[in-house]
Formats: C-alpha cells, structure tokens, sequence
C-alpha cells in the first residue's frame, strides 16, 4: 500500500498577546495521517480545530513550526509552484471569492494553461479547458468572457474544481467546499468528488464540519479537536459507532434531517475556547461525560482500537489487557 | 378552518428590491405574493436557498421595510390581545417601534449587530431597557433580566463582560436572551445558528426551544439548514424564488413532500447509514430579478408540463395541515 | 461613454470638468503668448483690464492674462509631476509592503510613518533655502513628489493585506501565477480608483503647497507660477493701492481649480463606490 500524501507530526503554533503575557496557542499539534491514492480523506471538526490550519500548511500558503510532509515518498519544502507540478490543487469554500470578480472566469484557465505549457495553440488549449468543464458537466462555450457573479454559487464551485483539474493533479485539497453552496446543489459537488476518485483516480483531501457529507462520500476520516486529531478510521467505524466521547457528541450533534431523530439529551458548552487550547492533559476533560481524574493531567496517548485510532484514556486499559 | 389562533398573517405580501444598476432599473422580487398564517404557540420554519427571499420575508414580518427594499403590494397583519388584528404596514414609526421587542423581536445571524462592543453587557441591557419600558421600574426589569439569565442557564457574571470577551456561542444565547427579555409574542430568527459550530449550534437551538416552551409565544425560524427544521420546527414552509411553494407540519414535509423541489431537498440530504447514491436538484435557483414565467420552478423541474410554463399555481389544500402549490397535485384556488 | 454620461448626471462632476477644460485650455495658450514671461518692462504698468489687457498690467510691466497662462501651465506641470512621480513611489511601496508582509513591510511602513509624523512644511521650508537657487519646475514637483507619497502608500498596502485574505490571490498561485503579474493582475484594478482619486488629492495638495511656498518667497520668483504671482502681487501692496484686477487673478484661478479639484474627486469616488450608488437610487 503506497501513500500519496503522508503528513508526520505536523505542528502549528501561533504567538498571542504582547511581550509580558505571551500565550503560545497551538493550531495544530503533532498531526498525522496519510493519504492512499484514488481515497476520499475527511478531516472533520468545529471552527478553531486546526483542519484549515493543516490544509494551509499541505498547500505550502503557511509554514509549519516542526513536521514533514511527504508526497510520493519525496519529502516537501514550502515551495509553491513545485507543489503545483507535482500534481497538488486546491478548491476553496467560498465560490465567490474563489475568482477575482474583476476577471474574467476562463483567464484563470488559460494562464494556468499558459504557465504550464499544457498546450501549443490556442484550439489545444482551448480543447484542454473544455475536456475538464465537460467533467463537472459544463462546457466551455458556456462560461468563456463571463465574470464570476454570471454564476451560481454552486456552478462557480463546479468551475473551481475543473480549474483545479486542468493541471491533472493527483490530490485535490478541498476546504469546506460545500458549507457556502446552495443546499439543492449540495450533492452535486460531492457527487463530482466521487466521480473524480473513481473515474480519474484522484485523491481528495475533503475538509468539512458537515460529518453528514463526510460519510456519505468518504473512505476514510480523523476527527479533529483543538489541534489533535483524537479519533481516525474508517467512516464506518468512526461515524456509526464513534468510539472518542467528543466524537460521540460531535455525531450525535448533527441535526439529522429526520423529525423522528430529534434530540432528547442537553449538552454542555464550553465558555473560552481559549481555556480548551491551554488545557493540559486532554483538551475536551472540562466537557467531557466520561472523565476521569488521569484525563485532566496527561495527555492521552494514540492507541488502536479495532483498528481505528483513538486518542482516549478510556481505552488504555483495552489495549493493555 | 381550524382552531388555532393566528398571530400574524400575510395576505398577498409582495416585497421587491428596486435597484438603479448603471443607469438601468432592476427589480428583484423577493417577496411575491406571500400568504402566510402563523399559530400562536408554534414554531413555523421557513426552509430555502439563499436568494429565495427567506430574510426579505422575515423583515417584511418584522415590518423592516427600508429601501432600497419596497413594499409594492400586500397587507401584513399582528394580532393585538384576543380579537384585534392591526394592519402594520400602515403604522407610523414610532408605533411600529413600540410594537418591537415588546411584541415581536429580532435575533440575528451575527451578534455583534445587536451588543455593542465597546459597551458591557449590563449597559447593552440598559439602553434596551430604557428605550423600550414605560410602565415598569428598570429595577423591577433588570432583577427580571438576572431571573431570566440564570434559568437559561448562562453564568452569573455575564452581564459584566464585554461581548467580544465572550464565545460566538455565549454572545449568540446571550443576543437570544435579550429578544425574549420582554416575553414577546412573536421572535424572528434569521439562520440564528449558521455561523455556529454544531455543537454550540445544538446548544442554541435547545435554549430556542425551552424559551418558546416557557413563554408559549411564536418562534418563526428561517434557515436553510433542513436537519435544524427537522428539529426543532412544528410547522415549515417552503420557499422558492420568492414564495411559498410548500407549507405543512414538519413531519408531512420530511414523510410526505409533494411539490418537486421539496421532494428533491429532501432526499437530496445524505444520512448516516446510507450510501445510496443522492442527487441534487438539476440547475440552478433563479436570479430574483430575471424569474421565468409560470411555476418558478418549471425549468428544473422532471415533470414539467405545459401550464406550469404559463401559470403559477395556486395552493390545493391537501389536508388541515398541509397545502401545496403544484400544477401536478391540484388545480389550486387562485384568487 | 456610458460612465461619462453618468457621472455628467453629478452636478459637481459637470462644473468641475468645464472649470478644469478652461482652465487647461488657458494653460494651452501660453504657447501662443506675445510675452515672453521672464521679461519686465513689456507692457505698461499698472493698466486697469481694457480691451488691449484683458486683465491688466501689472507693477513689473507684464500682462496680466498672459502671465496668467503661464502661472497655470506651470503650477500645473509641478503638481503633475508631483503627484505622479508620488503615486509612482506610493503604489510601489504600498504594493511590495502589503504583499510580501515581515520585515520588508516593516522597514517601509517605518520610513513612511516617519514622514507622516515629521513636520513636513518646516523641512520643506529650510530645504527650498538650502536649494533655491537650483529649483526650477522639475526639481521642486520631485522635492513635493518624495515627501507626499506616505499616506497614500499605508492606503494602498492596507487596499492590499485585506485582499491577500481573499481566496483568489490562493487561486492564482495554484493557477501557477507569479508574483509581479499576481500583483498586477489581481490587486492593481482593487487599488485603481483609490489611487485615482488619491492623485487628484495629491495635485490639489502640490499645488496649495507650491503657493505656500512661493509666497514665503522660498521659490524661484522667476518662474511664474500661480503661487508666484501672488508673491509678486502683495509685495506691490495690490490690495492697497487698489489694483485688484492683479491680485484677483491667481486667487480666483487656484479658488476655482481648489474647488474642482475636489468636487472632481469626490464626485468619481462617489462613483465609484457601489455603496454610494445603491444610496443615489434609494432617494
């Protein structure tokens, strides 16, 4: 089994505050996961969780404070335009700030064209943006000379992922590219993904906090929570029967579209997000239903639970005995 | 009909955006033709994309009407006390001021509109306190405001903070606490949990929840998200290019929607447990400003037929609870 | 065309266009001048207008309207060159500081700053002493140009820190953009209006200066200029003898160019910003 995209103990750290009362909060902490070609990975979690943190970072648009990246067995520096070759694109969550309202739509695909070399002539190039409009089911007559506000929020979307498609990459980075698309439209987009992995063997990077679509199109997925990642498998396992008291809320949180599948229990808020990041031991202990006294002074360590990772002192005796 | 007791009520309610573009007029119909009757005791949500005119429906209901929107046609109704019902759009502004916060409230999508952020909560309260009570002491509300603060159960001391001192989610309950101050009869909510995580969301919707338990009032609810609906709304209404195509009882929309493009919403929603290949509605939501003839709806719509090209439907009243407008259901009553 | 016709439909945009035409058309016909403006003595003095002297003559000898012509011409070749050699400096300072951020920025906002906060006039004073024998028309729109492009620099830098944020500045990197023709592409037509009301600000300012400056006499009093003009004119004592066709004349023409410089400016701006517009239509 090869990896595409294997991410090691990669960490975040950003400095707040002024020279006296300095408080390091950390973005993301000692992240990793691997991506397989042609699969579907989500990484899951609430606003301030760290996942567009650790796409930013993939992407090269932010520096890492420690960790390695490795993308096809060849570990990356922070170069842009070397990742772009090497066949990683990006789409983002909101279609209407994806292209610059000022331009035309199809000049982004032909300077990406033209920076590339991907053609000769202009019918080639031409030939080129056309065959990936035709794979999100549009065509190039119908977008050439508009401008972004021509487009519906979830066409845009669509252009966004064939302009990341004309460079053919083999992983697409993709940040919450739904939460802005209009719910009718929703499926489309995701539907796309699947096609993409299955037709053309592309891996895709799917950052969301909408566990409902996580499920329905991806292979795999890690549960972020204040910078860790605290549970990772299958969505099978992870979603159906999460196994990470915070995945457990995060699940039963989603408001199912289902009048039959209300909820009935209450839950409890956390007041500061900041006081969560600067939590010793594990970050969710001040909210958690199942807490211990270790919870709340030693971080809990990566074990495997059938399989599935999880970051949970619940389960070290488990993996002991 | 029945024997519910209508608190506000829209006959024909048409609300357009007029707009000067570079020298040509564009008109979006935000609001087109809207009847809308709305229980005492309910929560009445409104579902649809963005650009369907769900919020330009919510300010009309909060009679908000500034340009460049317009009221071009339409009567909107609140009840006063047991038999009076008052046409308000024909109010003077200082009437139509009394009548908020005391008799209808606002939340809104983002709190920080509401609390200012360079004042503290305490004198937030305040200032709502002294523009809106006459009668009573503003001793007597403010130990009111405390009673309330601690049955929702937001900490003690959150008077004495500033806004941004608090979480998205606190300032968004806090923000609700404060349109329920005065027991309103009618609270109007705009995506009052979009910008929420799902968590802190599910938080703010059980907090909705017991204050309508509690005051027994009316909670009209708008957001696009389905799963909120399906949760916490007695009543929904859909709406599409500026009305409402669809309107039943939570339950007959998710079990048994009848117009298309409920149809489609509905099963276009993935669930947990199922990964049976879902669809999204065919097209795209149409431009308010340029909407095709007839049915709205008829150029993505599967089973269009010919007079859905020419004529807009009128509602076919399926049962007590549950009306559509649909050239494939009913013939509808027009007029 | 279109944009015209509807920025004609402002009343300010309409008198400041006509003012600024007159007045560039009287700039025009200083080549046409039967007097050469350096020299003394070519006329009578002190004549009240008549047919012969549209505007006059003046105590050294010269004819007022033509004089005018040139005072014009060149107040407004200083200004020019000030404010577009200052736009020149502000958009490159502005552009690199706010895309490439760190100590880059830092370094530049700190020149900036300290020019935003020193006393400009007085440096402008003691330096027109220190070179004035040297400061012709050239030099003294350059010495204008370096120190008033500071402001507008910090505008331009903070027009483009907010849209580094945006998504598309991401799109074009992966569209494998490089950063000079991201920069240009991407920000340039942001910035475009900004700066273009900026430099009508900045020539209104060059020129409000210069006539400081003159009329302290810290210029080449040579050179006819609008500021020039009325150096010469109040040490004749104009007012007081009462020859007041001659201190008119540069205060009406900088009154009027003041005034249409400034409705021009807030007249485009206006225009321009689509908040404004939806604000027009509402009333």
């Amino acid at each position: 089994m090869d990896k595409l995209l294997e991410v090691n103990e990669l960490t975040k750290q950003y400095s707040q505050g002024n020279v006296i009362a300095r408080v390091i909060l950390t973005a993301a902490d000692h992240v990793s996961f691997y991506i397989k070609p042609a699969e579907i990975f989500t990484l899951a979690g609430e606003s301030g969780c760290g996942k567009t943190t650790t796409a930013k970072i993939v992407l090269g648009f932010e520096e890492a404070t420690s960790g390695t990246i490795v993308h096809n067995g060849k570990p990356q520096t922070r170069k842009e335009k070397v990742w772009i070759t090497e066949g990683v694109q990006a789409i983002f969550q909101d279609p209407f700030s994806t292209f610059n309202p000022l331009r035309t739509v199809d000049s982004y695909f032909h300077e990406t064209v033209q920076n590339f070399k991907l053609a000769r002539t202009k019918q080639e190039a031409i030939d080129h943006i056309d065959k990936k409009l035709r794979l999100v089911g549009l065509s190039y007559q119908e977008f050439a000379g508009k401008y972004p506000n021509e487009f519906s929020g979830g066409q845009l979307q669509r252009i966004s992922i064939a302009r990341a498609l004309v460079t053919d990459p083999k992983l697409i980075i993709a940040d919450e590219p739904v939460s802005m698309v209009d719910a009718s439209l929703r499926m489309s987009i995701v539907n796309l993904f699947k096609k993409l992995r299955d037709e053309l063997g592309v891996s895709i990077l799917y950052i969301t906090h909408d566990l409902a679509t996580a499920y329905y199109v991806s292979d795999r997925i890690a549960i972020m929570f204040r910078g860790n990642i605290i549970e990772m498998g299958s969505v099978e396992q992870v979603l159906m029967n999460p196994r990470h008291p915070y995945s457990k809320l995060l699940r039963d949180s989603i408001p199912q579209a289902d009048p039959k599948l209300r909820w009935t229990s209450t839950v409890t808020l956390s007041e500061l997000e900041q006081e969560e990041y600067l939590r010793r031991g594990c970050k969710f202990a001040g909210r958690c239903p199942e807490v211990m006294d270790i919870c709340k002074g030693v971080v809990p360590a990566d074990l495997s639970v059938d399989g599935v990772l999880v970051k949970c002192h619940k389960y070290s005796d488990t993996q002991k005995g | 009909m029945n024997n519910k007791l209508t608190v506000l009520r829209t006959e024909q309610l048409k609300a357009f955006y007029v707009l000067d573009v570079q020298g040509t007029q564009k008109v979006a119909k935000a609001v087109n033709e809207v009847d809308l009757a709305i229980y005492e005791n309910e929560i009445y949500g409104i579902a649809g994309e963005s650009g369907c005119g769900k919020t330009t429906l919510l300010k009309a209901l909060f009679n908000d009407i500034i340009l460049p929107l317009r009221l071009i046609g339409g009567k909107i109704f609140y009840r006063i006390g047991w038999d009076e019902e008052i046409d308000v759009t024909t109010l003077s502004p200082e009437e139509k001021r009394k009548l908020r916060l005391e008799y209808i409230s606002y939340i809104p999508q983002g709190s920080m509109s509401v609390l200012n952020p360079v004042l503290k909560l305490r004198e937030t309260y305040e200032d709502f306190i002294a523009s809106h009570v006459s009668g009573q002491s503003r001793e007597e509300i403010f130990e009111l405001a405390y009673k309330q603060i601690l049955e929702l159960g937001l900490p003690k001391n959150v008077l004495d903070v500033y806004p941004h001192q608090l979480s998205g989610g606190m300032r968004q309950r806090v923000t609700i606490a404060l349109a329920a101050l005065m027991k309103p009869r009618i609270m109007i909510g705009d995506e009052p949990t979009t910008a929420l995580d799902v968590v802190v969301q599910r938080g703010v919707i059980q907090m909705l929840k017991d204050i309508q338990k509690n005051l027994k009032n009316t909670i009209i609810l708008v957001t696009h998200d389905m799963g909120v609906h399906a949760n916490v709304a007695d009543r929904i209404g859909i709406m599409y290019a500026g009305k409402i195509v669809e309107e039943a009882t939570t339950e007959l929309i998710f079990g048994q929607p009848r117009h298309p493009y409920t149809q489609f919403l509905i099963n276009s929603l993935p669930k947990f447990g199922d990964k049976n290949v879902r669809s999204s509605v065919p097209g795209s939501p149409p431009s308010l400003a340029n909407l095709p003839s007839g049915c709205p709806f008829h150029p993505r719509c599967p089973h269009v037929k010919e007079i859905c090209r020419e004529q807009m439907p009128g509602f076919t009243q399926l049962d007590e609870n549950h009306k559509v407008a649909c050239w494939l259901v009913g013939e509808g009553n027009h007029g | 065309m279109k944009i015209l016709r509807d920025l004609f439909r402002d009343y300010r945009f309409t008198f400041s266009f006509s003012v600024l035409v007159i007045i560039v058309a009287l700039a025009l016909l200083s080549f046409v001048s039967p007097y050469d403006p350096t020299l003394w003595n070519v006329v009578p003095k002190d004549m009240k207008p008549s047919v012969e002297h549209w505007l006059g003559t003046d105590s050294n000898g010269q004819d007022i309207f033509w004089q005018a012509t040139f005072a014009v011409r060149n107040s407004l070749i200083i200004s020019l060159i000030a404010g577009l050699v200052s736009r020149f400096i502000a958009i490159l300072v502005g552009m690199v500081a706010g895309y490439k951020g760190g100590w880059v920025d830092r370094v530049m906002m700190f020149i900036s700053d300290s020019l935003l906060v020193i006393p400009l006039f007085l440096i402008f004073v003691m330096l027109a002493m220190l070179v004035r024998q040297f400061l012709n028309l050239v030099v003294l729109g350059l010495m204008l140009a370096v120190f008033g492009w500071a402001w507008d620099a910090r505008v331009i830098r903070s027009v483009i820190l907010s849209l580094r944020e945006r998504d598309f500045t991401n799109t074009a990197i992966l569209s494998g953009t490089g950063t000079v023709k991201l920069v240009i592409n991407e920000y340039m037509p942001f910035a475009m209006p900004l700066i273009f009301s900026n430099l009508i600000n900045n020539i209104a300012w060059a020129i409000g200066l210069e006539i400081t400056l003159a009329i302290l006499g810290l210029v080449n009093l040579n050179i006819p200029t609008l500021g020039t003009m009325l150096n010469w004119a109040l040490f004749y004592q104009s007012i007081l003898l009462g020859r007041w066709w001659w201190i008119l004349t540069p205060v009406i023409l900088s009154l009027f160019l003041f005034i249409a410089l400034y409705w021009l400016s807030t007249s485009i701006s206006e225009y321009l910003d689509p908040r404004t517009r939806i604000q027009r239509v509402g009333a």
